[in-house]
C-alpha cells in the first residue's frame, strides 16, 4: 500500500494554507508547494460537484507577469505563437511559447489591461524557467515583473459558478465572454480581477485578488458553493476535469522537446501574424508533416493507464519477443463524468486516427485502447 | 487520521487485515490504507484455486489518484474472491472490514500468522509512521 505523504516543512504554502488545513484538505508535496488533493469528501464527490454545480479550487501557485511599457505588445508578438494583437482591452487569449525549435517553454494565458500592460499566467513549475526566458528573449525594452507572490488565484468552476457570483455582489458576469476578464470587481468585500476562464472544461471564472484578502474570499465562495451542491476542491479532481475536458497539462502531456502541432494546438499558432521565437521550426513541422501527434484514447478493456505507460500498436508477439512500443501515455486516468477510463498518449502520427486500436501495457497487463478525436467531455 | 482498527482482524506493515477463522482467513485492507488511496475504482484480484505467498504481490487496487500493489498478509490457496467488488469497487471505501474485503484463503502456513500485528500493535505501528 502506499505510505503516508509526510510533507516537508520546507514546502511553500500558498495564502489559503490554514484555510485547506480547516477546511480538511489533504495536503500534498505539488511540485513545491503544499496543496490539497481532496478535502473530506474525496476527489469523485469534488469532481461530480464541478460538474453539476461549482467547485472552488486554490490555484495561487501559478504565475503572474506583467508586461508593462509601449513595447510590451511587440515582445509578447516575439514570445508567443498566438496572436496577442487581436486582443483588446479586458479579453485574454490561450497560447504557447516556444524556444527556437519549436518545443514549448510554456502554456499561459495572456490578458490584454491596456495597451501598455498585459498580464501573462504561467504554470507554477515553470515560473523560474520562464520568467528568464522571457526577460532574455523580448528583444525589445519591456518590463517583465513577477508578481506571483503578491498574487491569489481561486478558481470557480462549474455550471452554478455565474449565478452564485452574482448573489456575492459581482453584477453581470453572465454577460462576460469566454476569455474575457474585468478589474476591480468587488466580491463579498475583496477587490478583485475576475476572467471567464478556467481549466476544468465547465463555465466558470479565476478570480486575482490580494493575498490578504484569499482567505474570507474562498471561505465566502466554498459557503456559497455549497448551498448550491458545490464544494472546494483540490488537485486530484482539478486533474480528473481537465483530463476529460483533455486541456494538456504541461510536464505531463507538453514539454521543451514537443511542439504545440504534436500537442493538437496548432489553432494557437498563428504563422502569419509576423516573426516569433519558433516560427520556423514550427512552418518546417507543418511543411513537412508530424512524425508524431498526441491522442485521446479510451480504453476498452479492464485497465487504468496512468502517466508513463508503454503503449503498443499490438499486443505483444506470442513467440514472447519484446513488443514494439510506439509510445507513451502522458496523462491517463479514470474518467468520473464520462464513465470510462481515458488517457493521452504521443504516438507516431499513422497511428492517430480515431478508430486506431492501441494497447496500453499496464503494468504488465496489456489492455486494448481505442483512439478517439476530440474532448472525453463536452459540457451540455 | 484513522482510528479505526477492529479487534477481530491482524495487520501488517502496508495496511493489509487478515480475520482468522480456523484453517481460513479473509483479506482485506485497512481503513488506513483506504484514507490514503481515496478513491477506490478498480480491484484486481487472484482468481479462485490461485496461491498467495504471505509479503508477495497478489493483486492490486487502482484509486482514482494512483495504483497500488496488495501484499498477502499469509500463504494459501484462494477459496472466494469478493467478486462484487468487480462492479462496485466502492465498497472497499465505504467498508473495508466487512462489505470491502477482498479474497479468502485457506492458510498453508498457519504459522505465519504469527508475524502478523495485533490491533494495538497496528495501530502503535500507524502512530509512529504519521506525522
Amino acid at each position: 500500500m502506499t505510505d503516508a505523504v509526510s510533507p516537508s516543512a520546507s514546502l511553500r504554502h500558498t495564502s489559503l494554507f490554514e484555510v485547506h488545513k480547516r477546511l480538511g484538505g489533504k495536503i500534498i508535496d505539488f511540485g513545491g508547494w503544499a496543496l490539497p488533493v481532496n478535502y473530506g469528501a474525496g476527489i469523485l464527490a469534488e469532481h461530480t460537484a464541478t460538474r453539476q454545480a461549482v467547485g472552488v479550487f486554490d490555484v495561487s501557485h501559478m504565475g503572474e507577469f506583467h508586461f508593462r511599457g509601449p513595447k510590451a505588445l511587440q515582445a509578447l508578438q516575439n514570445l508567443m505563437t498566438n496572436d496577442v494583437a487581436r486582443l483588446a482591452d479586458g479579453q485574454a487569449l490561450y497560447t504557447v511559447a516556444c524556444n527556437p525549435d519549436g518545443g514549448i517553454v510554456d502554456d499561459l494565458i495572456v490578458y490584454r489591461v491596456d495597451a501598455n500592460h498585459f498580464l501573462a499566467v504561467v504554470n507554477a513549475s515553470n515560473i523560474a524557467k520562464d520568467l528568464a526566458w522571457f526577460r532574455d528573449n523580448t528583444g525589445v525594452t519591456c518590463t517583465i515583473e513577477d508578481e506571483s507572490d503578491a498574487t491569489a488565484l481561486i478558481a470557480f468552476q462549474g455550471p452554478k459558478a455565474i449565478e452564485v457570483l452574482e448573489t456575492l455582489g459581482a453584477a453581470g458576469l453572465a454577460a462576460l465572454p469566454s476569455f474575457a476578464f474585468r478589474t476591480g470587481v468587488k466580491v463579498a468585500g475583496a477587490t478583485t480581477w475576475i476572467a471567464r476562464t478556467g481549466y476544468t472544461g465547465e463555465d466558470g471564472v479565476e478570480i486575482f485578488c490580494d493575498p490578504a484578502d484569499a482567505a474570507a474570499l474562498f471561505e465566502t465562495l466554498v459557503r456559497a458553493a455549497e448551498v448550491v451542491g458545490g464544494s472546494a476542491a483540490g488537485l486530484g479532481s482539478r486533474d480528473t476535469l481537465r483530463l476529460e475536458a483533455k486541456l494538456p497539462l504541461y510536464g505531463n502531456d507538453l514539454s521543451d522537446a514537443t511542439s504545440p502541432l504534436q500537442a493538437g494546438l496548432g489553432w494557437v499558432v498563428k504563422l502569419d501574424k509576423g516573426n516569433f521565437i519558433g516560427r520556423d521550426a514550427l512552418a518546417a513541422q507543418k511543411a513537412h508533416g508530424l512524425q508524431r501527434s498526441l491522442v485521446g484514447f479510451v480504453m476498452k478493456d479492464r485497465g487504468i493507464a496512468r502517466h508513463g505507460y508503454p503503449v503498443l500498436a499490438n499486443p505483444p508477439p506470442a513467440s514472447g519477443d519484446a513488443p514494439v512500443v510506439v509510445g507513451e501515455v502522458t496523462s491517463g486516468g479514470v474518467g468520473p463524468t464520462v464513465g470510462k477510463n481515458i488517457g493521452m498518449a504521443y504516438v507516431p502520427t499513422a497511428l492517430a486516427a480515431a478508430g486506431t486500436q492501441l494497447f496500453v501495457d499496464c503494468r504488465g497487463k496489456i489492455v486494448a485502447a481505442e483512439v478517439v478525436n476530440g474532448p472525453f467531455y463536452r459540457r451540455p | 487520521m484513522s482510528d479505526n482498527y477492529p479487534s477481530d482482524v491482524l495487520y501488517t506493515e502496508d495496511h493489509e487485515w487478515a480475520r482468522i477463522e480456523g484453517n481460513l482467513a479473509t483479506i482485506g485492507i485497512t481503513q488506513f490504507a483506504v484514507e490514503q488511496l481515496g478513491d477506490v475504482t478498480q480491484v484486481d484480484l487472484p482468481r479462485e484455486g490461485e496461491s498467495v505467498k504471505q509479503a508477495q504481490v497478489f493483486g492490486s487496487v487502482e484509486s482514482v489518484k494512483a495504483v497500488s500493489d496488495l501484499f498477502a498478509p499469509l500463504s494459501g490457496k484462494v477459496l472466494k474472491v469478493n467478486t462484487p467488488l468487480g462492479d462496485s469497487p466502492e465498497y472497499v471505501n465505504e467498508d473495508p472490514y466487512d462489505q470491502g474485503w477482498l479474497i479468502q484463503i485457506e492458510m498453508t502456513v498457519p504459522a505465519e500468522v504469527e508475524k502478523l500485528m495485533t490491533p494495538a500493535a497496528y495501530s502503535a505501528f500507524i502512530r509512529e509512521n504519521a506525522d
